[in-house]
């Protein structure tokens, strides 16, 4: 048997996905944010989600987070244990838990994701006591390792963010999030009020972490540039409904739907 | 479906069964373009193809479409990948990208640079994401670095303001670095001169003769006719006789 006919074809590997979504549907009033959406997603991948402002794409992650009550629909993730939770279903306290240690959310300003009253180091080994670490020697050693990482001066450890640039706060907060070792990471707009020498930086230096942890990130942006850089895979939303989705490239360069084509064609060259 | 044309037989990498691809301009009155229709074209390890034709036949959108750039309407394009076979129209977006990590290269006419990162590690990325170590990954890329002639000095720079062709030597390098089993290669020596051409001739041969199944454009005659184990001609469907 050479032969391998089309109903052998490598179907996607059996891992479960680390989080599936279907059917969230979001209303405000009778507006609606978003409506039937479905989407799955695997360890390791980072997905994309585009529009303008208003199509539900933020709206869409604060659901997906858990920081906002969906209307209708399901959202399972897998815990580190092989256990799949429908996240609703779990107590208040549980997904608090979640959020702060397998969870990481890095919010467009950095001042919303940070303790602007203590200082750097703090601000990174708050997660850190979060799970469990007391030790203060090792906690500082951790917080340092991760202020290098993501390329701020250990030297500043004992600042206050409010003394830091917006690049460097924003990459503080990335180390705040990232220093649990969290397996998913929600991004709204991460380089959003940069300038654009610093979000090239930034992106750089996300798209590192990303593959070197193995992470999974949905991140929003407006910004098709940074979704090329950062996403494997696209979803567009127009409206509160995904009107196309597929691998990035794929979706940028030969976009199907007239909104994503029309989106496309609107960046300049 | 007849088993033939949805499989691969054993020495086969790639099989294009009843491909077809037309673009529709929503924004320009939904005007079709129809490029390709009822493309069929297998390779086997050790081949390579040129594809043939005149501008705007359809060859660049047949590349893309095979390493699933470009969404076809119609057809199959199976790869061999691993042990399995993987039609690329049909897999989902992450088996896709793992396709291009382990088992097809693309070889654009352009690198899309990316900011910041140095030359050689835009060279050893595809080996990195094999899994091989930062180390034995800059060694490789360190030595087709110099095998095509980007001066040692450029190697830690990010390759934004190189020339057109040593951007696109190194393009290639990236390309080849992972000896991927399938490569696309989409005129992969436009912008060299006549030495920088000959380096990069020889390892397109180099990765024939070690099992590679290759499909390209190769405009210039002396490249196509060094590299190439036969030609297949492409017509543009909307504008055939």
């Amino acid at each position: 048997m050479s032969a391998l006919s089309l109903d052998q074809v490598a179907a996607a590997p059996d891992d479960p996905p680390l989080l599936a979504v279907s059917g969230l549907c979001k209303s405000f009033g009778g507006q609606i944010a978003c409506r039937d959406v479905r989407f799955e997603l695997w360890p390791g991948e980072v997905l994309g989600i585009v529009g303008e402002s208003g199509s539900g794409k933020t709206t869409l992650l604060n659901c997906v987070s858990t920081r906002l009550a969906p209307d209708a629909g399901s959202i399972r993730f897998r815990l580190r244990d092989g256990r799949v939770a429908e996240l609703f279903e779990l107590s208040e306290p549980v997904r608090r838990m979640l959020m702060r240690t397998d969870w990481g959310i890095v919010h467009q300003n950095p001042r919303d994701g940070l303790h602007l009253g203590v200082s750097a180091g703090a601000n990174v080994g708050e997660r850190l006591m979060a799970v469990g670490e007391r030790h203060y020697g090792r906690i500082r050693d951790q917080a340092r390792d991760w202020l290098d990482k993501v390329e701020i001066d250990v030297e500043r450890l004992d600042d206050r963010p409010t003394t830091f640039s917006g690049g460097m706060q924003q990459r503080l907060q990335i180390a705040r999030n990232l220093v649990s070792e969290p397996r998913l990471v929600f991004m709204d707009e991460p380089t959003g009020g940069l300038d654009v020498s610093v979000q090239a930086r930034l992106l750089d230096l996300l798209r590192g972490l990303c593959a070197e942890l193995n992470l999974a990130a949905i991140v929003v942006t407006h910004d098709l540039g940074v979704a090329r850089l950062l996403a494997h895979r696209l979803m567009v939303m127009r409206r509160g409904e995904v009107v196309e989705s597929g691998l990035t490239d794929q979706v940028l360069d030969d976009p199907q739907h007239p909104y994503t084509q029309l989106l496309v064609s609107s960046i300049l060259q | 479906m007849s088993l033939e044309t949805t499989s691969l037989s054993d020495d086969e990498r790639l099989r294009i069964v009843d491909l077809a691809k037309s673009f529709t301009l929503h924004n320009q009155g939904g005007s079709r373009l129809a490029v390709l229709d009822g493309v069929d074209l297998a390779v086997a390890g050790g081949e390579c193809v040129a594809l043939n034709g005149p501008s705007g036949a359809g060859k660049s959108t047949l590349l893309r479409a095979i390493y699933g750039n470009y969404l076809p309407q119609r057809g199959h394009i199976l790869v061999r990948h691993g042990g399995e076979t993987v039609d690329m129209v049909a897999a989902p977006p992450r088996i896709v990208l793992d396709v291009r990590r382990r088992s097809m290269g693309f070889v654009s006419q352009f690198l899309r640079v990316i900011p910041r990162i140095a030359t050689i590690d835009i060279v050893g990325e595809p080996l990195r994401r094999l899994g091989v170590d930062a180390e034995e990954a800059r060694e490789r890329a360190t030595a087709l670095l110099a095998r095509f002639a980007i001066p040692r000095r450029l190697w830690s720079l990010a390759p934004a303001t190189f020339s057109g062709g040593e951007q696109q030597r190194v393009n290639i390098a990236r390309g080849l670095i992972a000896g991927l089993p399938i490569l696309l290669l989409d005129e992969p020596t436009a912008a060299l001169d006549a030495a920088n051409r000959q380096s990069v001739i020889e390892a397109i041969i180099e990765a024939r003769d070690r099992g590679a199944a290759i499909v390209g454009i190769f405009h210039d005659r002396e490249v196509r006719e060094a590299v190439s184990t036969r030609l297949f001609e492409i017509h543009r469907s909307d504008m055939a006789a």
